[in-house]
């Protein structure tokens, strides 16, 4: 077992653990906490594919941001104490069916595939290389996505504030 | 192949993690755990993005940059939703999602 | 060559009054919609004396025979090259003269309404529907072809029905004019199938064509034999049923007794003079086809006999006046139709046309005159009933004077103007068929007597109570009765024969007199009758009308037409074809769709569970279908 197969390992386990944890926990406050566990595990697997910048975002942005707004929100409407009910047996069941089968459905189609792998490439990705990527407008330039994505943040946020705002009434 | 973890892996992994998604966001009645579930299945389609990306597409930057633009989609979404439920929460003093029935036959 | 296009504005005037004052009704006051109808309809009346001037008198002949003239045409409804729907102006002796009557009428009519129907509720509505009917009746005798005679065919039907219904609040206007809508139109009917046969077999619609020396109707649709006639003979029989329909020929006369239901005025204009004549008019305008089919012209003549005679042996019995009036002049229509049925073709083969045609000439004023002077007794008494008036003449001069000169011109009294027209029929009919010319005769005398029984009736005898006392009518009534009975009077002189003839050569007629003093004979003998009986009001009457016993009830009750009719279409009809087609309707049809409808909404009740609200059970849907259709389309559905 090489290093990086214990690691991959190590990862999986922890995000499958902890997602499981995540949808079934009947503390909602823990159940955002097995959350971060789970996204920050998903940034080491960035880290393992040499993806740093992305890892950094995803441990800025989703762990650090997106987390923490669910529990600022969970906080403002929820007591700590509050234990969520348990699901009734039939709906668990019916939900159970349906991501059971779907997994398997994809998992089989998954391993009948066969992918056409390259040789790893360990090289990491240059800072700049991204930036320029980001900006350009030519073959492989994101610079309209970069620009639609700024006009959705800027909606988004005004959007929350309008919407959370108290309404004069 | 990534050093003895073939892509396969990575995507039984993703599979995984998107069922349980599937699974929270059918069961859990509470909207911020419903999001949670949400944020779950996002994350697996992003791990499958990246995987492809560096073990079939090894030159490209494709995967990472969609990865980066689902990461802000999220939070936008996040937000948005988060202001959406304060404002029912207000209204109904809880957010259970079976109590917003009111669209119905 | 003379300009008729000119000729068109004796349309289109009376179809602007009617769409003006219809559009603006009451916003005026009512008399300014009458005043502007009777100018509209003077207007028509000088053009349409110009019009026969020019035509008559200026226009030149061809061969010493009037020529048919365009006056106007367009092209309508361009269906093929060959056959095409014109709307039109066709001028002919017929059509200039049935101008002159129609205007001449008309124009009366409309002034005595100005007088007669005074402080009516409908006042506007009334003038803008005459209009409505000029237009209609105008439209009919220019027609170019015979479409365009059909659409203002109908359209007098409507004008009619409105007219006749024009007490709509009365049960029994509203029935009258129901029954007479729906008898014309089951009469249409046959009219418009007529009109296709003749079509399909010729090819045109146009007047001109079709009655010309090289007809197509000669030659085409003889091969094909149904029950023993061609199919020419056929489409000229159906195209008869339209025109009887219209001139309350036996069997479909049933409605124009009823159609008394409207105010008088309406029963003089439309019910007496012009458009009852229209079925005449029909016959006359397709003689020399109908000439043709020789077959066909036999079954006018007898259908016209014998409405002639039937209608005058009720008119004996009947007591309200305007009911004799009706069966008057179905039996003087009859009389038409008769005529035309005995008649040859050209020159003096022609005397029956031109007798006719000369009869609708005269008949159209002292009928007119009649009913106007009905309306004027109706007016001052307050009753239709004879037995419930007498002494009148005190009252009533001029309605009186005026009358009985429409007595003697109906009676055919010389030298007033039934005399002449009625005269040339006799002879017509007698050499043509002596049975014929047996009822007709028989027709004269009864028609004689009738009449003076109306007269004596209303006009001597005893007093009655009145309610107040019967006072002579406004001037705007007195005048029209005055011009029409000039018009009655000596309307017999004009000389016919040398203006309207089948085929426009005139020709002299010069009176029979082994044939006219008979016929003035036996109008003086049914004078005389009426005069014993019924000049003082006497039992001897009574006493002959028990004597007759069922023959006088029969006719009293109009021949039971009416109760045959009802059999037929409420016992026969409604139940027997109506009721199974009604069950058939109720049952199958609509119970199909209430099916539908039931398992519609049975089948949404079940199912619309499905939409709960629950956002989480949909979301288990979509996934479900999702992870279905993945496995349809990576493992089932593979090639």
């Amino acid at each position: 077992m090489t290093n990086n197969q214990f690691m991959f390992l190590l990862f999986s386990v922890v995000i499958v653990v902890f997602s499981l944890l995540t949808v079934t926990s009947r503390r909602i406050l823990r159940a955002a906490t097995f959350l971060l566990f789970v996204l920050v595990s998903t940034s080491g697997l960035y880290f393992l594919l040499r993806f740093n910048f992305l890892a950094a975002i995803q441990l800025t942005l989703y762990a650090g941001g997106i987390v923490v707004l669910i529990i600022f929100s969970i906080l403002l409407t929820s007591h700590i104490n509050e234990k969520l009910s348990i699901p009734p047996v039939t709906k668990r069941i019916y939900a159970a069916i349906a991501a059971v089968a779907g997994a398997v459905l994809c998992i089989l189609t998954i391993l009948q595939t066969e992918f056409v792998q390259k040789t790893f490439d360990p090289s990491r990705v240059d800072i700049h290389t991204i930036g320029e990527g980001m900006l350009s407008t030519g073959k492989y330039g994101y610079a309209l996505p970069f620009e639609v994505i700024s006009v959705l943040l800027l909606a988004a946020m005004i959007g929350s504030i309008i919407l959370a705002k108290k309404r004069k009434d | 192949m990534f050093e003895g973890v073939p892509i396969h892996w990575f995507l039984v992994l993703s599979t995984v993690m998107f069922f349980i998604g599937i699974y929270g966001f059918l069961v859990r009645k509470n909207l911020i755990t419903m999001l949670m579930s949400i944020e779950l299945i996002l994350n697996s389609v992003c791990i499958n993005f990246v995987a492809f990306n560096k073990i079939l597409y090894p030159g490209h930057l494709e995967g990472m940059y969609f990865t980066l633009f689902i990461i802000a989609v999220a939070a936008a979404e996040a937000s948005v939703a988060i202001a959406i439920i304060i404002n029912i929460y207000r209204r109904i003093v809880n957010i259970d999602v079976e109590n917003m029935n009111e669209m119905k036959y | 060559m003379i300009d008729f296009s000119y000729t068109i504005w004796i349309l289109l005037i009376p179809l602007i009054v009617f769409v003006g004052t219809g559009l603006t009704g009451n916003r005026f006051k009512p008399n300014v919609t009458g005043i502007i109808g009777t100018t509209g309809l003077g207007i028509n009346f000088l053009l349409a004396i110009i019009t026969a001037y020019k035509y008559f008198f200026v226009l030149d002949k061809v061969g010493g025979a009037f020529q048919k003239v365009l006056g106007f045409n367009m092209t309508w409804l361009h269906l093929t090259d060959k056959l095409h729907i014109d709307i039109g102006v066709l001028l002919d002796p017929i059509s200039v003269m049935m101008l002159i009557v129609i205007t001449t009428v008309s124009f009366m009519v409309h002034i005595y309404s100005l007088g007669y129907m005074k402080g009516e509720k409908g006042f506007a509505r009334f003038f803008s529907i005459l209009s409505l009917f000029s237009f209609s009746m105008l439209g009919l005798v220019i027609a170019t072809n015979i479409f365009q005679m059909y659409i203002f065919w109908e359209l007098v039907g409507v004008s009619s029905f409105l007219l006749i219904g024009f007490y709509y609040e009365k049960d029994s206007a509203v029935a009258a004019s129901k029954k007479a809508f729906i008898v014309t139109r089951f009469a249409d009917l046959g009219f418009l199938i007529g009109i296709l046969l003749l079509s399909y077999n010729t090819g045109t619609f146009d007047f001109i064509t079709l009655t010309g020396p090289n007809s197509p109707a000669f030659t085409s649709g003889q091969g094909i034999m149904f029950l023993g006639m061609s199919t020419m003979t056929w489409s000229m029989l159906f195209i008869f049923m339209g025109g009887a329909g219209k001139s309350a020929m036996f069997p479909l006369h049933i409605w124009l007794p009823d159609a008394m239901e409207g105010p008088t005025p309406v029963s003089a204009l439309i019910h007496a003079a012009t458009m009852v004549v229209a079925g005449v008019y029909l016959v006359a305008r397709m003689f020399p086809i109908f000439h043709h089919e020789q077959s066909g012209l036999e079954i006018v003549a007898w259908v016209g006999g014998f409405t002639s005679l039937f209608a005058a042996v009720i008119a004996c019995t009947q007591y309200d006046i305007k009911r004799v009036l009706a069966y008057s002049t179905m039996s003087q229509i009859g009389m038409m139709m008769l005529a035309l049925g005995v008649s040859g073709y050209g020159g003096e083969e022609g005397l029956g046309y031109m007798a006719s045609m000369f009869h609708l000439f005269t008949h159209a004023f002292f009928k007119a005159l009649l009913f106007l002077g009905a309306g004027a007794i109706i007016h001052s008494v307050h009753s239709n009933y004879m037995n419930e008036m007498g002494g009148l003449r005190k009252y009533l001069p001029i309605t009186h004077a005026t009358f009985l000169i429409a007595c003697l011109a109906i009676a055919g009294i010389p030298p007033f103007a039934g005399f002449f027209s009625k005269d040339e029929i006799l002879v017509a009919t007698f050499h043509h068929n002596k049975i014929l010319f047996a009822m007709a005769y028989l027709v004269a005398g009864m028609t004689a007597f009738y009449m003076f029984r109306l007269y004596y009736n209303v006009f001597w005898g005893k007093d009655q109570h009145y309610h107040h006392t019967p006072h002579e009518a406004p001037a705007t009534m007195t005048v029209p009765l005055i011009v029409l009975a000039i018009g009655s009077t000596f309307a017999g002189f004009i000389p016919f024969s040398k203006l309207v003839t089948s085929d426009g050569m005139p020709f002299e007629t010069h009176t029979e007199w082994g044939i006219a003093i008979p016929a003035v004979f036996i109008a003086l003998v049914g004078i005389g009758i009426a005069t014993v009986l019924y000049m003082r009001k006497s039992e001897t009457s009574k006493k002959i009308s028990i004597a007759l016993g069922g023959f006088y009830t029969a006719a009293f009750n109009k021949f039971y037409i009416d109760q045959v009719y009802l059999f037929i279409t409420k016992k026969i009809l409604f139940n027997l074809v109506s009721r199974p087609i009604a069950w058939f309707d109720r049952h199958i049809v609509d119970g199909a769709m209430n099916q539908i409808a039931f398992v519609t909404n049975v089948a949404s009740d079940k199912i619309k569970g499905f939409q709960s609200g629950q956002l989480q059970q949909y979301a288990l849907a979509f996934v479900s279908g999702v992870i279905g259709l993945a496995l349809l389309f990576i493992y089932l559905w593979t090639n």
